[in-house]
């Protein structure tokens, strides 16, 4: 099982109604192929950075998915047919956030060096069980 | 000639001549990675706000030595620029 972030873009001429119930359908179709919708976000009508289908504004969907490669083709496989989608893009984020978890222990490890590094000379415990360890 | 040359510094343009010390006429201020000190982890492209500072003006990603971006960073961001670009978040070319 992998985690999936699939965003899509819907007609701008289709209601706030029909949008939801596309919502809805999606989320069966995960379902049904095995996978799991962690969230659902509309983003909202947006402007398009350049013309796709002759549409200049689109309305942003986007769903966060746990689910395996079957789960993504039969998602994709949906979209497509769906007219109202007239864009959509599927990124695996097990990447990305492997390296958001693997800067962020790293940062931590560096600020805990900072933060005992600069209290330890002041007090200096570390030489008494130093002397310990030679007796 | 002498006397003319004397004279210009002084009278003529001294803002220039305090500040750069001769060597440079301007101050730049050093660049510093904007993901480090902000301690971004994960660049989103979906965040057309952040990820638009660093496109030209025709859509073009800005190089590194113009942004002050670190190798790590400028490779994520290239990324994110890409993913945004795919989604039409942001333009492959802007402009006319």
């Amino acid at each position: 099982m992998r985690n999936y972030e699939i965003i899509f873009i819907v007609r701008p001429d289709v209601s706030d109604d029909d949008v939801q119930k596309l919502i809805t359908q999606m989320e069966g179709v995960v379902a049904s192929a095995g996978g799991k919708v962690e969230k659902v976000e509309k983003m909202g009508r947006r402007r398009l950075a350049y013309r796709v289908e002759k549409q200049r504004e689109g309305f942003y969907v986007l769903f966060y998915v746990t689910g395996t490669g079957d789960t993504v083709k039969e998602f994709e496989r949906r979209l497509k047919v769906t007219d109202a989608v007239i864009k959509n893009l599927t990124i695996c984020t097990d990447d990305d956030l492997q390296r958001a978890a693997k800067f962020k222990t790293l940062r931590t490890k560096q600020e805990a060096k900072r933060r005992r590094s600069k209290p330890a000379p002041a007090s200096a415990p570390p030489p008494a069980p130093a002397e310990n360890v030679q007796a | 000639m002498p006397v003319p040359r004397e004279g210009a510094p002084s009278g003529d343009r001294p803002p220039r001549r305090e500040g750069g010390g001769g060597r440079k006429q301007y101050f730049r201020r050093r660049k510093v990675c904007k993901f480090c000190t902000e301690k971004i982890d994960m660049i989103d492209y979906k965040d057309v706000r952040l990820v638009g500072e660093f496109i030209a003006e025709r859509g073009k990603i800005l190089p590194r030595r113009l942004t002050g971006t670190c190798s790590t960073h400028q490779r994520a961001l290239s990324e994110a620029i890409k993913r945004a670009r795919n989604i039409a978040l942001l333009p492959f070319a802007a402009g006319a």
